[in-house]
């Protein structure tokens, strides 16, 4: 049941993607100053986009386990962080790679979007280690939605603190979509599109992942008993892992459950 | 509420009159800072954007000693459980600990500000130091607030030592930069040197901001 839409959204996220990709190559015209090295503001940018966003739904996803209690809340802020952080890492290498090509530097402190990208990600660095120094599951849980909802704080705050602090050097190549070309436009929003349609994909995957395994742990338990399951023992992880009674009701049969 | 603040505030006072664990300790890392800085830079004195830089990593890492402190007793020797015996709102404990915080940074400063004057900085201070209060008052206040939800955070954790100051250090960015940039043109000795307006005013508001967060967020991470 918790995999169910998972094929509809890969197979849309690959034809958005695909889509993206041939609008980038094919449709949008080469931007007169940069040339074919501005094509990379299709990745960075939708990247860095959804990597933020990412950070805030964790920290709303936090919101609500605070006031439920419950540990699947927990999870989905967990795989929203997680994933985020390894999108910023890809907008980070991205974004430096743009900048080496089109200012001669692979770090430039005058850009004030890159400079607050890399302190929120200094910050969420922190996520995995806070969490993976406490051993007991409900205070992990808890005191990382502290921590979430925090950092998502955070990131707005940053941004505006940061950007105040630089003068800008270099004409802000290309803040929102108003100042672009029509062509240009269409290109940017589609691959914003896909690239939240995969991190969406993405999140549904490990959530699936972590639900089966949890499912599976569950079932063994009722099948070989507590002690042959304890035999196996758990690594001590920083990822959330939800009770066996959040994943199959207490009075259901292993055979129906499956 | 006020009554438990104050009785908290004076028990956290009185140890650490008795102990002197953070502040001796904090104020002498400030001071042997410098020393290092003169040396690292190789300058006898400093001002403007690299004195004001100075200043505020050596107050921030000082800081720092006493956040990774501050509720280290209350976790080992059974503070937080009498705390949570007794029938009073969870909140006075955060505002009580940014208070000791709050008071640590000021004796800190009382120690620091005159050694930076007298070891590193070129110009004399003298007029500027109602500005540099105003500014060192605004900041100070950040680093309390944000300084208490933190160490509450890393003290129950096995790495307490390390994650107070990761998770701290990318919080605390914003005020180095409301912070530094408000001072640097007080350490020009210029005679009409006054701090921005929009620096304090970003100050204060990541002030209030925090405050809030604090406040809204502080009671979870008492309850066991």
């Amino acid at each position: 049941m918790y995999g169910k839409s998972l094929r509809a959204l890969s197979i849309s996220t690959v034809v958005a993607m695909a889509l993206a990709l041939s609008l980038v190559f094919f449709y949008a015209p080469l931007e007169a100053e940069q040339g074919f090295l501005q094509k990379i503001f299709y990745v960075h940018v939708p990247l860095s986009i959804v990597a933020l966003c990412g950070f805030v739904i964790g920290a709303l996803l936090a919101i609500q386990h605070l006031r439920t209690r419950d540990p699947r809340w927990d999870m989905r802020s967990y795989v929203a962080i997680h994933m985020s952080l390894i999108f910023a890492v890809g907008a980070l290498i991205t974004g430096s790679i743009w900048a080496k090509g089109s200012w001669g530097h692979w770090w430039v402190w005058n850009e004030p979007t890159l400079v607050s990208f890399l302190i929120v990600f200094l910050l969420y660095a922190t996520y995995q280690p806070l969490r993976f120094a406490i051993e007991d599951p409900e205070r992990q849980a808890r005191y990382a939605s502290v921590f979430a909802i925090t950092a998502g704080a955070f990131v707005p705050l940053n941004f505006i603190a940061v950007r105040l602090s630089t003068a800008y050097v270099h004409p802000r190549v290309l803040g929102s979509t108003s100042n672009l070309p029509a062509p240009m436009a269409l290109t940017f929003v589609v691959s914003l599109l896909a690239m939240a349609l995969l991190y969406a994909t993405l999140c549904k995957y490990e959530l699936t992942a972590k639900h089966t395994r949890a499912q599976v742990r569950a079932l063994r338990r009722r099948l070989l008993g507590d002690a042959e399951e304890a035999r196996g023992g758990r690594a001590r992880s920083a990822a959330p892992s939800l009770p066996p009674s959040a994943t199959i009701g207490p009075r259901t049969s292993p055979r129906t459950a499956l | 509420m006020r009554s438990t603040v104050a009785a908290l505030l004076r028990k956290e006072l009185l140890v650490e009159l008795r102990t002197l664990e953070s502040v001796p300790g904090m104020s002498l890392f400030a001071v042997t800072t410098f020393v290092v800085f003169h040396f690292a830079l190789n300058r006898s004195t400093v001002e403007g954007d690299l004195g004001a830089g100075i200043l505020w990593v050596t107050l921030l890492f000082a800081a720092i000693l006493g956040i990774n402190r501050l509720f280290v007793a209350d976790a080992e020797e059974g503070g937080f459980d009498g705390f949570l015996l007794a029938p009073v709102e969870r909140t006075a404990m955060l505002v009580a600990k940014a208070l000791t915080l709050l008071a640590y940074l000021v004796v800190l400063e009382l120690v620091a500000i005159p050694a930076f004057a007298l070891l590193l900085l070129g110009p004399p201070l003298g007029h500027a130091l109602p500005g540099l209060i105003g500014v060192l008052a605004l900041g100070d206040l950040g680093v309390a607030v944000i300084g208490t939800l933190v160490a509450a955070l890393a003290v129950r954790t096995r790495a307490r030592d390390l994650l107070g100051p990761l998770l701290g250090l990318p919080l605390f960015v914003p005020i180095v930069i409301g912070g530094a940039r408000a001072t640097s043109p007080l350490l020009t000795g210029a005679h009409n040197a006054a701090p921005a307006a929009r620096w304090l005013l970003t100050l204060g508001l990541y002030d209030l901001v925090f405050g809030l967060i604090a406040y809204a967020l502080f009671d979870f991470l008492l309850e066991d």
